[in-house]
């Protein structure tokens, strides 16, 4: 288990190698002069030639490199233009708006995926299946940043029930975080769910199917414990191995939720760098983001061998 | 009566010497969520092609007296916070979103086919190729064509590159899975045996044997690739404005939530069918194209 556990750990040394070798690039691929271009249009050159030297744009490529994974190695991810602070501090600073709605938003994912797929599989074909992957389709086709705009339209705007975007944290006010989280929450797990209810309820079917099901069937189990202890244990399997792609899927809409809810998370943080062309901060911001999803990834893997010990021999 | 007896014969016969090729058709056209994918998708790909002609007022004339006019008389989808037409801008969006989804999908057939074929049948190369791979798919999807699309300035052609580097991975590793088995097979053994070339075992045995998976994944990604078109411009980094696009014209409608929300619910709308019916085709096409799900079910 340990040596499958730190084979999985070792793997994710050349990807992540090769991510920070992409977030390098990024910066380098700017068409024209970088620094010209992150100084913006009303630069003296005086100007372009100080942020030239204060972001290393003036030395040749490979030192510049080399300062880059000297740095890193050091946990310096650069500095933000905009900020004037590290990359790594303002992320941090914005980190735990960004995990708290992700959360809600896997715990919503979850509840809602897995109990719309066992209730469709148990009741395959009819209505409720069909009523339930209707819905499943709806949600994995309907845009988070519509839906979001819906709800703000509809119980901010015209109801008045939830405030329309600003955040509360947690610490200061668990109600208040609840009326400012819960609507990105809900329009940034509907599409998760989505995929979710469609995965659990193939996934059941196939395990409904099993002989080993029958058999706690014929002996006279009751139906709950067959379904719950028997079936689900089994089409858990793969939910779990999704969960990677779900926390990714996640993130990814974190960035458009935050920037529409106006929530001061990681997501925010990187659309404003984007738009101000703050691109180390955009370079850095990125590369921890998808440093974090790696090692998330991981932990999912090993979870997996874990539970299904069939992973382990292989 | 003789007729009828030659008729259900001469259909007997024609079924059995049915091309498998029309047989699929055939049954992608019996498909109800196929078909269903396919009007939807056909309403949204017929507009968007015939904008020049169905739309009569430029989408960018401004007219400031008829700023905020609801859907309905003389407007048929409204008008913006500038008085432009809402209809001329939701139809030429369709028109940006289907040539962004089209090329994203052009892109992903060839360079993703090229990459996962190769990675896929040269071992030699299938590592690093691989590892690349991997590591353009360990950052979020959308993160990294915000960041590209920020890189290289916001335009049409850069957010159809960004979707690109974004996709093509996975498009990739599809090929390049049902290539490794392929390869391993008997017929493709026997075409080395019988001595033929790298390039004509991939492209005559190989290749047309994983095409299945690879259709079913290019008719998501159109819907993904529009999704992203739009997400991106809703945050402000695709086409420059005032170019009209669904995401845009949504993000502008913001501001005029409470007195104009239709600028915000038709692209929405539009958006949503758009996505919905690529989905029905994609599981439409999966349900025929991939036998394997196909025993299952």
């Amino acid at each position: 288990m340990i040596l499958v556990a730190l084979r999985r750990l070792l793997s994710a040394i050349p990807v992540l190698f090769i991510v920070s070798l992409i977030s390098f690039g990024l910066m380098r691929l700017i068409p024209g002069d970088p620094a010209a271009a992150i100084a913006g249009t009303s630069a003296t050159p005086a100007q372009i030639e100080q942020l030239r030297r204060d972001l290393g744009l003036d030395e040749p490529v490979i030192l510049q490199l080399l300062h880059y994974y000297q740095g890193l190695l050091q946990g310096d991810f650069g500095k933000s233009l905009l900020l004037g602070k590290g990359v790594l501090a303002a992320t941090m600073e914005r980190l735990p708006v960004t995990i708290g709605l992700s959360l809600y938003a896997l715990v919503l994912t979850l509840l809602i995926g897995v109990t719309s797929g066992i209730i469709a599989a148990l009741r395959q074909n009819t209505w409720v299946d069909q009523v339930a992957m209707m819905i499943a389709m709806l949600g994995i086709s309907i845009p988070n940043f519509f839906l979001g705009l819906l709800m703000i339209i509809f119980f901010a705007v015209q109801l008045g029930w939830l405030p329309s975007g600003g955040y509360i944290p947690f610490s200061q006010d668990p109600i208040g975080w609840l009326r400012s989280t819960t609507m990105p929450a809900i329009s940034l797990a509907l599409l998760q769910a989505g995929l979710l209810a469609r995965i659990t309820r193939s996934g059941m079917l196939e395990v409904l199917r099993q002989d080993y099901v029958r058999t706690a069937r014929a002996k006279g189990l009751p139906e709950r414990q067959v379904i719950l202890k028997h079936a689900l244990a089994n089409a858990l399997i793969p939910i779990v191995t999704v969960i990677g792609i779900i926390i990714s899927l996640l993130l990814s809409g974190a960035v458009v939720t935050e920037a529409l809810f106006s929530l001061p998370g990681m997501g925010q943080l990187l659309t404003q760098a984007v738009l101000s062309r703050d691109y180390p901060m955009v370079q850095g911001g990125l590369l921890l983001v998808t440093t974090f999803l790696v090692v998330v990834n991981v932990l999912v893997d090993i979870l997996y061998a874990l539970i299904d010990p069939r992973v382990r021999y292989e | 009566m003789s007729d009828a007896a030659a008729s259900i014969d001469a259909e007997g016969i024609a079924l059995k010497r049915e091309h498998p090729a029309r047989a699929t058709i055939k049954r992608l056209f019996r498909h109800r969520l196929f078909m269903t994918g396919l009007v939807l998708f056909l309403i949204i790909a017929v507009t968007a092609i015939l904008a020049p002609w169905i739309t009569d007022v430029d989408p960018n004339r401004l007219s400031m007296r008829n700023k905020f006019k609801p859907p309905g008389e003389g407007w048929i989808f409204g008008t913006d916070s500038f008085g432009r037409s809402l209809w001329s801008r939701v139809v030429w969006g369709a028109q940006l979103s289907m040539l962004i989804g089209a090329s994203v999908v052009a892109l992903n057939a060839v360079f993703g086919i090229l990459i996962g074929a190769a990675a896929g049948y040269f071992r030699r190369i299938d590592n690093l190729l691989m590892r690349i791979n991997d590591a353009l798919m360990a950052f979020p999807a959308i993160l990294l064509a915000i960041a590209v699309t920020s890189v290289l300035g916001p335009s049409t052609f850069n957010v159809i590159l960004a979707l690109g580097i974004v996709y093509i991975p996975r498009t990739a590793r599809i090929v390049r899975s049902s290539v490794i088995v392929l390869r391993e097979m008997e017929f493709v053994q026997a075409a080395v045996a019988a001595g033929a070339g790298h390039w004509r075992i991939l492209t005559r045995h190989i290749l047309p044997n994983a095409m299945a998976p690879v259709i079913v994944q290019l008719s998501f990604l159109f819907a993904f690739a529009v999704l992203s078109e739009a997400t991106l411009s809703f945050l402000g980094v695709g086409a420059v404005p005032p170019t009209p696009t669904w995401g845009n014209i949504m993000s502008e409608g913001r501001d005029f939530m409470r007195e104009a929300p239709w600028i915000i619910t038709i692209p929405g709308i539009a958006l949503m069918i758009t996505v919905m019916g690529l989905n029905f085709l994609g599981d439409g096409l999966r349900d025929v194209l991939d036998p394997r799900l196909r025993i299952q079910q």
